[in-house]
């Protein structure tokens, strides 16, 4: 391959062997910029110098990196990269949109990760360009079309590994817009985990490779359910517990004495009454033999005193007309007199 | 998107079997707690059990976007 390397100023002619051309990664055009690795020789038959190229690699390289830093910095002063815009990426996401090529490594790996975690899951999956002209645009219009109608609850924006050209729209102003302008949560992967791309800047959460992005985007769903499980066996744990709770304290009041013998308590107040009883009446017929004694030594004082007593030492009552006759004088001749003995009565008559 | 929140959910349920756990509650209160965690539980298990697997592709075909099923070349 022959070839004239120039600038503004000068030339100088270059070629490189088959061997090492057959190297190239990419075809070489007219007015492309590109840096050679060679020896300088001169060629005898035009008298001229010239690079006997072994290598060459398009350059911009350098042009690339710093656009990117220029970027960079301009967003991330207009606050594009703010944790505090950074939204929260929905636990449980019925529908995960991926932004990637329907081709290559990159969907299938996010693909199968997902699957892996929720078998159900629902991926959609919206095919863009990754590189090359045209892709930044065609990338900010599907996170747009994305949130216009709502079509996933989170985004995955995906691109496998690769040079920092062919990551370039990535790097672009437009698509770190479009991030940022997102209402749906975006977890960027793009490349090769040592890359940082202006969009994994400006995304809500970056992602080291694409299986990541699926990993922190998909749910892993048995683990949920055995949690779901977990919390329903709590739940019955504590509820037997407190019925087994409530059962014990039954227990302990039907055991107290009042409800297991409820006649005790009656029988205890029953004989009290009787004990009760009995002590009045003990009382009582104590009191009343006091009384009788007393009663009897007052008869017997009286007794001493009646003259009835008077009648049984021989003495005698006269009577007249139901009156005590006490003076002779009370009597005449005639007057029917009763006389009362100790042992009965005779009736006289006085002469 | 769905009838409940589903992290939402989580956490009650998380707050129903602390709740619950503690046993400070009458039995009428924790016999409520507990349908209302197993109801919920229900629920957040339907969610899962209802998904259905979707892989699918979006392709504009004159001019509307159309949702195709879809599987990637191996």
């Amino acid at each position: 391959m022959y070839f004239t390397l120039k600038d503004e100023k000068s030339l100088i002619k270059c070629v490189m062997f088959k061997g090492y051309a057959s190297n190239l990664t990419f075809i070489p055009k007219d007015g492309m910029k590109v840096m050679i690795l060679g020896t300088v020789s001169v060629y005898e038959r035009d008298g001229i110098y010239q690079i006997y190229a072994k290598a060459m690699q398009e350059d911009g390289i350098g042009d690339l990196h710093a656009q990117y830093e220029k970027l960079k910095a301009k967003l991330e002063s207009e606050g594009l990269f703010d944790n505090a815009h950074k939204k929260k990426l929905p636990f449980m996401p019925k529908c995960i949109g991926v932004l990637t090529s329907n081709t290559g490594a990159v969907i299938r790996d996010i693909i199968n990760v997902s699957t892996r975690r929720n078998p159900n899951v629902y991926i959609k999956l919206l095919p863009v360009p990754v590189q090359g002209q045209g892709a930044a645009e065609k990338i900010a219009k599907a996170i747009e079309t994305m949130n216009d109608k709502k079509l996933a609850d989170v985004i995955i924006v995906a691109r496998g590994g690769g040079s920092l050209e062919d990551l370039w729209p990535f790097n672009e102003e437009i698509v770190a817009r479009a991030i940022y302008n997102s209402k749906l949560p975006i977890i960027s992967a793009v490349g090769h985990e040592t890359d940082f791309t202006i969009a994994d800047f400006a995304s809500d959460l970056r992602a080291p490779t694409p299986s990541a992005a699926a990993e922190l985007a998909v749910p892993q769903i048995d683990e949920i359910q055995e949690k779901i499980t977990s919390y329903e066996y709590r739940f019955k744990n504590a509820l037997v517990k407190k019925v087994e709770f409530m059962k014990l304290r039954y227990q302990k009041c039907m055991a107290s004495k009042n409800f297991k013998d409820p006649m005790q308590k009656l029988n205890e107040h029953y004989i009290l009454i009787d004990k009760t009883v009995k002590r009045l009446e003990f009382i009582i017929s104590n009191k009343v033999k006091d009384e009788k004694t007393k009663m009897i030594k007052v008869i017997s004082k009286l007794d001493a005193l009646s003259p009835l007593k008077t009648l049984t030492r021989g003495y005698a009552i006269t009577e007249h007309e139901g009156k005590i006759v006490k003076k002779a004088e009370d009597l005449k001749t005639g007057d029917k007199i009763k006389i009362i003995f100790k042992d009965g009565s005779k009736n006289a008559q006085i002469t | 998107m769905e009838k409940i929140n589903f992290e939402e959910s989580m956490q009650k349920l998380e707050k129903i079997a602390v709740e619950l756990e503690k046993g400070d509650l009458s039995l009428e209160e924790s016999l409520t707690k507990f349908e209302e965690g197993m109801k919920l539980s229900k629920e957040c298990n339907e969610i899962i059990e209802n998904a259905e697997k979707k892989i699918t592709i979006l392709l504009q075909k004159e001019g509307e976007l159309v949702e195709e099923n879809f599987t990637p070349e191996t």
